[in-house]
């Protein structure tokens, strides 16, 4: 074949770890990196906990050195966004009117924070996505106390809210679920985390968000769906998030209904491949098609997409393989760190083992169809947290994984 | 092959030590990495390479 150019779109964890594995995969020819953001690749996991707690400053969260991209010898199109795919022809349209003709794409566009029609250019209102993002919550984290309403009570507004409270503003949580990510980590958990919340002095709602109350173009309060009103000096939204799939929807021959649909071997279509947050891909050992909004997944993905897009275009010998992760989550709120293996959203059932409330030690198996097929722990010694993956690496029947979770963590 | 770790990045995963079990554990206490060979022989620097790369906290550098 003649080498011709593989475009990433996307510079994230993700998109960097593609370009890295295609460029060690074998691949010579040409290489645009093309990311919306003017930041070189940088780490998100931390935007939430140290970056805005104050604790690490913005140059600890590049994934890589100027020399290190240099060194791959690409093309970086960073501020510039990515406005169409031809999939047939596998043409890239930019932003800035470029027209890239490719061998091969890889998606790695990720996911936006949601937000609400007329709120995103509010003064006071936040998102937490991006570095920008994270810095402009900062700002304010980083002055007197004051009253911050968190907008949802997943993952992101959980973390928000435990270092906003540390660093001793006035929080309150609102969210749809009674408990703090209670719909992905089931009651037992959730319990717990409410309470850590509460010892911690944040104050807990259940509710929607309907809309904010504002004084001269300033955020003064937040609107709750049952007709009540909190006040607020600052609001941060993390009602979730939307993958960026908006530049890909004019190509019919790609699904783009949650996130870039692939098969398992993570191809959407011949020579367009997808990873991390935005790809829905077909898991074979889960039956199903998944999408993971984790760090981790982002990395093994972009590795596995670029390995089987090097063999499609016959640089790689190898054969194209299944991507076949066991997903793995951390999430770190004031001193308690959940870790998770294998896949917990859409369980139909989630049994928890709290082995002490005051140690804040827990242990929780989540299935569906009588699979178990995710398990999380909190609190425990390292050795059997990581002795937990082997319960669910493989989704099998819930008695057996039941038993060996709780030989794993000796509460048999 | 050369191994830096940044312990302060570390988000005590543990998916080094599920890759390369020789070469990287974890501290009882608090799961951040200790490194147990800086040396490690041939046989383990793919498993090496592996662990740098999915490190979810990108704490692990590996030179050559």
């Amino acid at each position: 074949m003649t080498v011709g150019r593989i475009a990433v779109v996307g510079a994230s964890a993700a998109g960097l770890a593609a370009v890295e594995a295609l460029r060690r995969g074998g691949w010579s020819g040409e290489l645009t990196l093309v990311g919306d953001e003017p930041h070189l690749p940088y780490d998100r996991p931390p935007l939430s906990k140290q970056l805005l707690s104050g604790d690490w400053e913005t140059d600890k969260l590049g994934l890589r050195t100027a020399e290190q991209l240099d060194a791959l010898n690409m093309d970086v199109r960073l501020g510039t966004k990515a406005t169409a795919l031809d999939a047939g022809t596998r043409t890239l349209t930019l932003d800035d009117g470029d027209r890239l003709a490719t061998d091969g794409v890889i998606v790695a566009t990720g996911v936006r924070a949601r937000t609400l029609p007329g709120l995103a250019r509010l003064d006071g209102v936040h998102t937490l996505r991006t570095l920008d993002d994270a810095l402009g919550l900062r700002t304010w984290l980083s002055g007197a106390p004051r009253r911050l309403v968190v907008a949802g009570n997943g993952v992101l507004g959980c973390e928000a809210a435990a270092v906003a409270r540390e660093l001793g503003h006035e929080v309150t949580l609102v969210g749809r679920d009674p408990l703090p990510m209670g719909r992905l980590v089931g009651d037992g958990v959730g319990a717990l985390l409410a309470a850590e919340h509460e010892r911690h002095g944040v104050r807990q709602l259940t509710g929607g968000l309907d809309g904010v109350e504002t004084a001269n173009g300033r955020v003064t309060g937040v609107r709750l769906a049952d007709g009540g009103t909190l006040e607020a000096d600052t609001v941060l939204l993390a009602i979730g998030s939307e993958p960026a799939v908006d530049w890909l929807r004019a190509d019919a021959a790609l699904d783009t209904a949650d996130g870039l649909r692939c098969d398992e071997y993570c191809a959407a279509a011949p020579g367009v491949y997808a990873a991390g947050d935005v790809a829905r891909w077909y898991h074979p050992g889960h039956g199903r098609h998944l999408r993971i909004e984790h760090r981790m997944n982002a990395t093994e993905q972009a590795m596995a997409a670029a390995k089987n897009l090097l063999v499609e275009l016959g640089v790689s010998q190898d054969e194209r393989r299944p991507f076949t992760p066991v997903p793995y989550f951390w999430s770190d709120q004031y001193g308690m760190k959940l870790q998770a293996y294998g896949v917990l959203a859409g369980a139909d059932r989630a049994e928890t083992v709290l082995l002490d409330k005051e140690q804040r030690q827990v242990a929780a198996l989540y299935g569906r169809d009588g699979q178990a097929t995710g398990v999380l722990a909190a609190g425990l010694p390292p050795r059997q947290i990581r002795g937990l993956r082997a319960v669910i690496a493989t989704p099998g029947p819930w008695e057996e994984a039941h038993q060996r979770l709780l030989a794993a963590v000796g509460a048999e | 092959m050369n191994i830096t770790l940044d312990v302060d990045k570390c988000c005590a995963a543990g998916q080094c030590v599920l890759v390369a079990p020789e070469v990287f554990d974890q501290r009882d206490e608090d799961g951040i990495v200790v490194l147990l060979d800086a040396q490690p022989p041939a046989e383990q620097h793919a498993a090496v390479h592996e662990a740098a790369a999915i490190c979810p906290a990108a704490a692990i550098q590996v030179d050559a």
